[in-house]
């Protein structure tokens, strides 16, 4: 354990490089800009190598993350990327947008005294390396004649995709937009994410032989019935993109989106490059956000860089419970986003013409914790007043979208919408179906449902073969 | 990519696509849609699927050109891909067998309501006609609906061709010659679609409108199509697009609409300089 000599000696924890916040402001390049080799090192050298490593507890899924850093810090390279991906598949994704202060990272022993290791900036300065060095030839295993097909292409969809091609399935993906990535496409912008990381990924799986058909509606094109009868299996990854309003009073007037569409607009339809790309996309001078979530944050940010001046979180409740990403909360503030906690919206105010001209709030504060642990927002009596907007985002959450259950009645839902499963292995009531992501547990994370998806194939193969599972490690 | 099997120019501003889809062309029924886009850069637009074939592996679709992206479509001809082409969409219209059925087709609603039609007919309704147009030249497919109904009434607003008149007006002297009616489609343009339906309401007959919101994904994840039918937000790709007409708010369907003409203007605009760039 640390004693006083080496705390000494220990460097600090590396700050990530980042684009100036003024001028990142109007642009849509990433953000962050990664480390150096050098500060890698440094990083790196700031582990303990624990004997019981308990960052690996904090981690979904578990990623080696004591020896991967070990390997890195001895310049091993090749061997870091083995032990980063033995239980991640896309590091240089997650690295980017994993919750690390409340998963791996809080965990680590470190952050009792000092500040933890970056173990996300690791990760992605790993993955980022082995992203240089082209592309890697995949030995294809020989085909087992099995066929699964997996809906949706999100995280879960890709990393179940990927993890019984390598088992040797026939694997097909179908996704209903007209590109694949799920959220990592069309909701996580290109300057906290870029497109061509997502892009590579999905062309390793296509270089594994998975085939990917989009503009595949399941539940339209296809009933989960038809594609039982030609596939052994099928995977739904289908996510949680239906969504929320508040049911409030102007809540259709033109210039209100829900954040979905103004991000599938900016990011996957490239409205920021509008007229040379055709989708359109309106956001005003003054633009309110509602929620504080990654999702609100990600609007608020696509906002500023789509041309407003004054872009505002409204959150009912106060900084403590704003559950985005730390990282990404200080890079809006950084940018000039402001926060109003406390505030929760009762109207949407328009004109004439059926435009937004303003959002009508009410103050809140914080009462008894509710079931979710947090403390209930209450609003204060005779607390009202009206901020003048052009533009208003629904970043409220979202849920199951239930187009894929058409016709699949055995396919059983809970209240929330969404799909019932074993939790360990994903399997559902319905035979021969299992399902992972954000479709069975409402919005969550990249990792998560990237664990999902890799355990959803274990239990594919355990089924389809009889073979126990393949037991990592 | 999605091959363009056959076009044809209908009227001036009107043209018809076959396309190969032979999965969608399986799975179509009467009322629902696809969504295309024409290039990688391309707007996701929808298009009511006008006609399908299930042998032949095809979809037909009729386009007005209006805006950037049914113009440039203009542009491409048989042998062309589309980007992609998502389908069907939307729920089918509810066919059954209603006894007298009214269908009324305006301007480019023409080509939507055939299917309706047809599906009508071979459900065993008595199905009466109604079509408009503005004039003589932008009005087509007269022989199609002719083919599956069975009492076809043509109008023009301008008397160019058949009797002058707007489609609301046979349709009101219909219901009021107190013919027993079970059942009224209308689609065209949003406020044409409005008024058929305040013409039928004081009549008490159902009448089902089909609601060109503007659309995105066409799934339900974005809610850009919402519109308010029984002062309930419902999303048109999913919950619709056909909706009780009575109850529709034509209003806030008609503001929505215009939530982007100056942007639609811009594109049309950049879209003509480079075709003029590109013919120096
Ligand atoms: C804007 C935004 C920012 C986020 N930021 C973060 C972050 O920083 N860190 C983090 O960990 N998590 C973040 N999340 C959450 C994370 O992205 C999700 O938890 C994760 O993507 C869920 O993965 P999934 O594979 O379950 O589903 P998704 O990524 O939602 O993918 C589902 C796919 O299925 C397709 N589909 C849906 N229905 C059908 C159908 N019927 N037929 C065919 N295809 C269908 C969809 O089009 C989609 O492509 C964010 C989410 C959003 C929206
Ligand atoms: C369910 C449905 C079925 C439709 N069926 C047909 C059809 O069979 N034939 C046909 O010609 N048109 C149809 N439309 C309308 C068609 O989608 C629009 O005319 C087209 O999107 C215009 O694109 P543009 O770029 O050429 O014109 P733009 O300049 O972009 O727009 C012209 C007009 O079209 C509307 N519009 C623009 N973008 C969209 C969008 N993404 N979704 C819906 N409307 C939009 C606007 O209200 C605008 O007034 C349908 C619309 C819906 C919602
Ligand atoms: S996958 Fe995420 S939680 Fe796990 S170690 Fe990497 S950054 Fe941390
Ligand atoms: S990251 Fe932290 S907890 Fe994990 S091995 Fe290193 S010092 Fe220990
Ligand atoms: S078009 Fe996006 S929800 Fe209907």
């Amino acid at each position: 354990m640390a004693n006083e000599s080496t705390k000494a000696a220990r460097p600090e924890r590396q700050e990530m490089p980042a684009q100036d916040p003024q001028e990142r402001a109007h642009n849509f390049y990433e953000v962050a800009l990664g480390y150096t080799p050098e500060m890698a090192q440094l990083e790196a050298s700031r582990c303990l190598q624990c004997k019981k490593p308990l960052c690996v507890t904090g981690c979904p899924v578990n990623v080696r993350i004591p020896e991967f850093i070990k390997a890195l810090s001895e310049g091993n390279m090749w061997g870091a990327v083995e032990a980063l991906k033995d239980k991640n598949s896309l590091p240089a994704i997650c690295g980017r947008v994993c919750p690390q202060e409340t998963q791996c990272e809080i965990k680590c022993v470190l952050s009792k005294k000092d500040k933890p290791v970056a173990i996300g900036r690791l990760e992605r300065y790993v993955a980022d390396w082995e992203r240089t060095q082209g592309m890697r030839a995949p030995t294809l295993p020989s085909k087992n004649g099995k066929r699964v097909v997996i809906i949706g292409s999100g995280p879960a969809g890709l990393t179940a995709a990927g993890d019984l091609a390598k088992m040797g399935y026939t694997v097909e993906i179908l996704e209903a937009l007209h590109t694949p990535g799920g959220v990592l496409m069309y909701g996580i912008p290109e300057f906290r994410l870029p497109k061509a990381i997502v892009q590579s990924e999905i062309d390793y799986l296509k270089a594994l032989g998975v085939t990917i058909r989009t503009d595949v509606v399941v539940g339209k094109l296809y009933t989960l019935d038809e594609l039982l009868s030609e596939y052994d299996a099928v995977f739904l990854g289908t996510g949680a993109g239906l969504p929320m309003f508040m049911s409030i009073p102007g809540e259709n007037l033109m210039g209100v989106y829900s954040a979905n569409e103004l991000l599938t607009r900016t990011n996957l339809m490239k409205a920021y490059l509008f007229p040379k790309w055709d989708t359109p996309v309106k956001v005003g001078k003054r633009v309110a956000v509602v929620g504080a979530g990654n999702v609100a944050m990600d609007s608020a940010r696509c906002s500023l860089r789509l041309g407003a001046e004054e872009v505002h979180i409204v959150y009912r409740r106060s900084a403590a419970e704003v559950p985005a990403r730390a990282e990404e909360v200080h890079h809006a503030q950084e940018e000039g986003i402001i926060f109003d906690f406390l505030t929760n919206p009762v109207e949407i105010l328009g004109n004439q013409e059926g435009w937004v001209t303003g959002l009508r709030c009410i103050r809140m504060e914080l009462g008894e914790p509710d079931a979710s642990g947090r403390r209930r927002p209450i609003p204060i009596a005779r607390s009202e007043f009206e901020m003048p907007m052009d533009t208003v985002v629904m970043a409220l959450g979202t849920q199951p979208n239930p187009l894929v259950f058409t016709d699949a009645a055995q396919l059983e839902r809970s209240r929330h919408g969404t799909a019932v499963c074993d939790e360990a292995t994903g399997r559902t009531r319905m035979p021969r179906v299992w399902a992972g992501g954000d479709i069975v547990t409402g919005a969550a994370t990249v990792i998560s449902a990237m664990g999902a998806g890799r355990a959803a194939a274990q239990s594919i193969h355990q089924t389809l073969t009889g073979e126990p599972p393949h037991e990592p490690d | 990519m999605y091959p363009i099997l056959k076009k044809q120019v209908l009227t001036p501003v009107t043209k018809l696509y076959v396309i190969e889809a032979p999965e969608i062309a399986r799975k179509a029924q009467a009322g629902q849609f696809v969504i295309l886009r024409i290039t990688e850069e391309g707007e996701r637009i929808p298009l009511t699927i006008a006609d399908y074939d299930a042998r032949a592996g095809t979809i037909t679709i009729v386009v007005q050109e209006l805006g950037k992206t049914t113009r440039q479509l203009g542009t491409f001809e048989e042998g062309d891909s589309l980007a992609s082409f998502t389908g069907p969409l939307g729920r089918p219209t509810e066919i059954e067998n209603y006894g007298t059925t009214l269908v009324v087709g305006g301007g480019l609603g023409i080509a939507p309501i055939y299917p309706i039609a047809r599906s009508l007919r071979e459900a065993g309704n008595h199905v009466i006609g109604i079509i408009g147009a503005r004039n003589k030249e932008l009005l087509f497919w007269e022989e199609e609906l002719r083919s599956v109904t069975d009492e076809l009434i043509v109008v023009t607003d301008d008397g160019s061709y058949m009797r002058k008149a707007l489609v609301t007006v046979p349709l009101k002297e219909l219901l009021e010659s107190g013919r027993k009616i079970d059942r009224i489609w209308g689609i065209g343009p949003a406020i044409m679609m409005k008024f058929i339906a305040a013409t039928s309401e004081p009549f008490g007959v159902p009448t089902i409108v089909s609601l060109n919101s503007i659309m995105v994904d066409g799934t339900g994840m974005c809610g850009a199509c919402r519109v308010s039918v029984g002062g309930r937000t419902r999303f048109a790709c999913v919950d619709g697009p056909e909706f009780d007409g009575h109850q529709v708010d034509w209003n806030l369907l008609l503001s929505r609409q215009r939530g982007y003409l100056d942007k639609e203007k811009e594109a049309l605009q950049a879209y003509e300089a480079q075709l003029a760039e590109n013919k120096r």
